[in-house]
C-alpha cells in the first residue's frame, strides 16, 4: 500500500438507485474501481460490501463500475447493498489515470488521497479495514481472512483499452475527433487497404488521417458530433465528423463540406427516400444541383463541361455524398443497392446552375428560397439523355423538340413519366428567351406536344410496354394524355458552355410520395 | 540513413458496427498438401502439438505435417519464420499452451 498526499479529481456519478454521488463529499471515502469481467474485482466485491455494512454510516464506501450491464450483474451476484457508481462512460476512470482494476483508493473528506493499492492483496485489505475502523470510530467486522488468497493481480482497466483510450484522450483534450482510429501497418499499402476493406466506390481515395479530417472540419461551424442525418439502409447516424471523413476520402476541400452536409441531410429525408432510390433495380442516384453564392466561392463548374469531368468541387461533392451512403449507411451494390445495370452517376453527379446566364428564376428561388441563399437540391436520376437540336429557331419549335425528346423518358409509351430534370444549355435558353418563353411556357409546350390519345399508348404487338389494353374503352381512348402528370414534374435549370445547342435530360425514378420527391436544403453560410 | 516505417493512422469512415481489420484468408473446403504446426514455445505446447500431429496422421494420412517453433512466446514470430511457413504450408495450427 502506498501513501501519498495528492488531491484527487472531483467527480459526480449516479449509483444504482439513481442517487447522484459527488466526491469529495466531506466524509472520508473508499473508492474501488471495478469491472465485472475481472475475477479479481469479483474477489474484492464481498470485502467492499462488508466495508459498507461496517462503516457506511460514517464513511463513503463506493464501488465504481466500468460498465452499466456489468454493474447490474455484480449487484445480483454479490447481493450488494452499498453504492455501486456507474462510470460506464469511463470519464472518472480516465481522470484517475490508473491502468488496472481493481484500484482501491482511500481519500480524506477533503478529497486528498491517503493511500491506494491495485489488484488484490489480503494484507492490504486487512490494513485498510483497520484504517477504516480508526477513521470511522466503528469496530472492524470479523472476516474470514483465511478464505482469501494472499494476492491476485488485477485486470486491465477499460479506460486504457485500445480505441477507448484514444477517444477519452480526444474528449479530455476537447478534440472534435471521436471516430475509431485505424492503424494501417507499415507493410500495408494504404490505398490497397481501403479497397480491401470495401470503403471505396472503385476509385482510389484520399486517406482520412486525423490531420486531414481536422482541416476538413474547419470548413463548418457545426459541432463535429452533431448528427446531421440517419442514413439508410442501416439507419446509421451521420455525424458532421463522419461526413467530414468521407469528404476527405472523396477528395473534397474543407470549403465544400457545408454543401456535402446539406446534401446528406436532403438525401436522408423521407421525401427523397434514398433507401428506395438506392435499392431500386432501375439504378437511381442523387443528382445534386447547387444554387446561390456558394457556387462561386468554392469554384463550382456551371459552364463548359459542367456535368463533368474535371472540376474538383463538382466531382468530389457528389462523390462524398455517395461515400456517406456507402460507408455510413452501408448501401453497397449487391447488398441493399440492387441496380440492374448501375449508372456512372453513382460515382458522382453534381453541378451548379449558371443563374447569371439564365433569364429565368433560378431553381432555389422557384423552390421558395431567397436569391442570396445557397441551396442544394437533390433529384433521383436514373439516366442521361442528350437533346440534340441545332436548327430550331423559335421557342415553339425548340419547346416541341424538348417534348419529342422527353417522350422517351422511361419509354415512349410510358405516360405519366414521373419527374424529369433538364439542364438547358445557354444557346437553347437564348432561343427560348428570344420569344419570351418562361419556364412554365416551356413546360406547357412539353405537355402539349407529348399529349397523345390513349389508344396510341396502349401495349400492342409492336411494344408490350404501354397502357394495358382494357383499362380504357370507348371515347376514353381518344383522350389525350400528356407525358407528365403535371408541369410541376418538369424541373429546369440552365448550365453549360456558351457554344453548342445540346441540353441534357435526366430521367427520373418513381415519382411522388411512393417514390422520390426532389428535395432542397439550405447550405450553411460559413464565410 | 535509415527509413523509419510507421503505421498510418486513419479515421473510420463507417458507422463502426463492423470491426475494421485485415480479412481472414478464405477457408478451403478440404485439407490437402502440407499443414504446419507452430509451437509458440510456451511450456508443454509440444505435448499438445504431438497429440494433434498423431490425430492428423490418423484422420488425414495424405496430409504432410511440418513442425515449427517460435524462439519466444513473448514476441511475434520472426518475419523469416512466417515467410517460411507461408511458403511451405497451406494450413497452420498454432498451439497456445501453459
Amino acid at each position: 500500500m502506498s501513501t501519498v498526499t495528492a488531491t484527487l479529481p472531483a467527480f459526480g456519478l449516479d449509483d444504482q438507485h439513481g442517487t447522484w454521488r459527488t466526491f469529495p463529499s466531506g466524509r472520508p471515502a473508499l473508492l474501488v474501481f471495478v469491472h465485472e469481467e475481472c475475477p479479481t474485482c469479483g474477489l474484492s466485491m464481498p470485502l467492499i460490501e462488508a466495508a459498507h455494512r461496517a462503516f457506511g454510516t460514517a464513511l463513503d464506501i463506493w464501488a465504481i463500475g466500468q460498465d452499466a450491464e456489468g454493474n447490474a450483474a455484480l449487484i445480483e451476484r454479490h447481493d450488494l447493498t452499498g453504492p455501486l457508481l456507474d462510470d460506464s462512460e469511463l470519464k472518472v476512470s480516465f481522470a484517475y489515470g490508473f491502468d488496472t482494476v481493481p484500484t482501491v483508493i482511500l481519500a480524506g473528506g477533503d478529497g486528498a488521497e491517503i493511500s491506494r493499492f491495485v489488484g488484490f492483496g489480503r494484507d492490504d485489505w486487512r490494513a485498510l479495514f483497520g484504517e477504516l475502523a480508526a477513521r470511522s470510530g466503528l469496530p472492524a467486522p470479523e472476516l474470514d481472512w483465511a478464505a482469501y488468497p494472499d494476492s491476485r493481480p488485477g485486470c486491465g482497466s477499460r479506460a486504457v483499452e485500445p480505441g477507448i483510450y484514444e477517444r477519452l484522450v480526444a474528449e479530455s483534450e476537447g478534440s472534435p475527433l471521436r471516430a475509431r482510429r485505424i492503424e494501417i501497418a507499415p507493410d500495408d499499402d494504404v490505398a490497397e487497404f481501403f479497397y480491401d476493406q470495401g470503403l471505396t466506390d472503385g476509385l482510389p481515395v484520399v486517406p482520412p488521417t486525423p490531420e486531414r479530417v481536422l482541416r476538413m472540419l474547419g470548413g463548418t461551424r457545426r459541432d463535429s458530433q452533431e448528427v446531421v442525418a440517419v442514413v439508410p439502409p442501416n439507419l446509421a447516424p451521420a455525424t458532421v465528423e463522419k461526413i467530414a471523413i468521407n469528404a476527405v476520402l472523396a477528395g473534397c476541400r474543407p470549403e465544400y463540406l457545408p454543401v456535402v452536409i446539406a446534401a446528406v441531410e436532403a438525401m436522408c429525408t423521407d421525401e427523397f427516400n434514398i433507401h428506395g432510390v438506392s435499392a431500386t433495380t432501375m439504378g437511381a442516384t442523387p443528382l445534386i444541383i447547387v444554387n446561390g453564392p456558394i457556387r462561386h466561392r468554392i469554384g463550382m463548374n456551371m459552364r463548359l463541361g459542367a456535368l463533368g469531368a474535371g472540376n474538383r468541387a463538382n466531382a468530389s461533392i457528389g462523390r462524398a455524398v455517395r461515400l456517406v451512403l456507402r460507408n455510413v449507411g452501408g448501401g453497397k451494390p449487391g447488398g441493399t443497392e440492387r441496380s440492374t445495370l448501375g449508372n456512372s452517376m453513382k460515382y458522382t453527379a453534381c453541378f451548379a446552375e449558371w443563374e447569371e446566364r439564365s433569364p429565368w428564376e433560378p431553381l432555389h428561388v422557384e423552390r421558395g428560397f431567397a436569391p442570396e441563399d445557397s441551396v442544394v437540391t437533390l433529384f433521383a436520376a436514373t439516366g442521361q439523355n442528350l437533346l440534340v437540336d441545332q436548327t430550331s429557331r423559335t421557342a415553339k419549335q425548340l419547346g416541341g423538340s424538348f417534348g419529342l425528346k422527353l417522350e422517351a423518358v422511361y419509354h415512349p409509351k410510358g405516360h405519366p413519366g414521373g419527374d424529369v430534370f433538364v439542364a438547358v444549355c445557354p444557346e437553347h435558353i437564348d432561343t427560348l428567351w428570344r420569344d419570351g418563353y418562361t419556364k412554365e411556357q416551356l413546360r406547357e409546350r412539353i405537355q402539349e406536344i407529348t399529349a397523345r390519345p390513349i389508344r396510341e399508348l396502349l401495349a400492342d404487338d409492336d411494344s408490350g410496354a404501354g397502357i394495358p389494353a382494357g383499362r380504357f374503352s370507348g371515347d376514353e381512348l381518344d383522350r389525350p394524355l400528356p407525358k407528365f402528370g403535371s408541369t410541376a414534374n418538369i424541373h429546369l435549370v440552365v448550365a453549360g458552355a456558351d457554344a453548342g445547342k445540346f441540353s441534357m435530360i435526366f430521367d427520373g425514378w418513381a415519382s411522388g410520395p411512393i417514390g422520390s420527391i426532389p428535395t432542397s436544403r439550405k447550405i450553411e453560410e460559413v464565410s | 540513413m535509415t527509413t523509419q516505417r510507421t503505421a498510418t493512422v486513419v479515421l473510420d469512415p463507417t458507422d463502426e458496427r463492423e470491426p475494421i481489420r485485415r480479412q481472414l484468408a478464405g477457408r478451403p473446403e478440404h485439407l490437402t498438401g502440407t499443414i504446419g504446426l507452430l509451437d509458440i514455445s510456451k511450456p508443454r505446447g509440444n505435448v499438445l502439438l504431438d497429440q494433434i500431429e498423431r490425430r492428423i496422421h490418423e484422420r488425414y494420412p495424405a496430409l504432410e505435417v511440418k513442425r515449427y517453433r517460435k524462439p519466444t512466446f513473448a514476441k511475434p514470430a520472426p518475419e523469416d519464420l512466417r515467410r517460411q511457413i507461408a511458403e511451405e504450408c497451406g494450413f497452420v495450427i498454432e498451439a497456445l499452451a501453459d
